[in-house]
């Protein structure tokens, strides 16, 4: 949990998922791991990459902490996506986390390749779908050392 | 495909760290939590990609699943270490986390600069440090896809 001077911090996640269930089952699972989760969704891969570039009426939108990046969207393909983040200067040092229903191993290795920050497949169980949310959660939100880059502070 | 650990494939790590007493309760911390972990110790930079790339004494070495690297180490420091696993076209998609006393803002920002995949503080407490590696055991060897090719030795 994050805090600076005492204070605790919201963390941004973006969400880039085009199913609007794995959407909403995403969300459910963020407000019961952790309330100082602000989650953000984009649909597509063009409306991901302009939220993070703050384009058009993303303007205003906060960079990352950390990212959840489906494969198979429309407008942009994940794997774009994904290559876009990590060759921008700006971008590349925010976690990108693929989570996708492919548990092709091409798919892995090229995230890999593509420098993923680790690789996580949809499970179709509910609990265990509410369970990965959770450990990604635990993991990257609670153990793991992110870059500060926030400003905007909550109590 | 077939999860890591299963049929007796044993899960391959590289303990990147020259301090006895964190290899030590790294590999105990291991043992505790899954017994399918070999555990391989480099104990310098030059150790760890002698080991990675199959030099010398280290010519039979596995590839391993997951790198945990030190920053600080003799020889050749983390930093360049990890900067010489994501510029190597075979070695890149090993996924390798820093496992480093430092919580200085300049080295997480560097380390994920460098495609770290991640990046962990050493609690100074025992029992958290037990309760990190296995954190990561439960992430990184049970819940995360790792590139199969990495089970092939």
């Amino acid at each position: 949990m994050k805090t600076i001077e005492g204070k605790y911090i919201l963390t941004d996640v973006l969400l880039v998922e085009d199913s609007p269930g794995d959407v909403r089952l995403t969300q459910e699972a963020f407000r019961d791991a952790n309330l100082l989760v602000n989650l953000h969704v984009a649909t597509d891969g063009a409306d991901a990459l302009a939220f993070l570039r703050r384009q058009g009426h993303h303007a205003d939108a906060p960079r990352p902490d950390l990212i959840l990046l489906d494969l198979n969207l429309p407008k942009m393909d994940g794997r774009q996506v994904l290559a876009h983040i990590k060759e921008d200067d700006a971008l590349k040092t925010i976690p990108t986390v693929i989570l996708t229903t492919s548990e092709a191993e091409a798919d892995i290795v090229r995230s890999y390749q593509l420098k993923a920050n680790c690789y996580l497949t949809k499970p179709v169980q509910l609990d265990e779908f509410e369970g990965l949310v959770k450990s990604i959660n635990d993991f990257w939100l609670t153990k793991a050392k992110l870059p500060q880059q926030r400003v905007s502070l909550a109590n | 495909m077939r999860p890591l650990g299963e049929d007796g494939m044993p899960i391959v790590v590289l303990l990147v760290e020259d301090s006895p007493g964190d290899v030590r309760l790294t590999q105990e911390a291991f043992r505790d939590a899954n017994r399918a972990v070999h555990l391989h110790v480099a104990s310098d930079g030059m150790e760890a990609m002698a080991f990675l790339k199959k030099q010398g004494a280290h010519a039979n070495a596995p590839r391993p699943d997951l790198i945990l690297l030190d920053l600080n180490l003799p020889k050749m420091d983390g930093r360049e270490v990890l900067a010489h696993i994501k510029a190597d076209g075979t070695l890149k998609t090993i996924p390798t986390v820093i496992l480093t006393t430092s919580d200085a803002e300049a080295d997480i920002v560097k380390s994920y600069q460098l495609q770290a995949n991640c990046y962990l503080t050493k609690p100074v407490q025992l029992v958290a440090f037990e309760s990190l590696v296995k954190s990561i055991n439960d992430f990184w060897l049970t819940k995360v896809k790792l590139p199969q090719q990495g089970q092939n030795g």
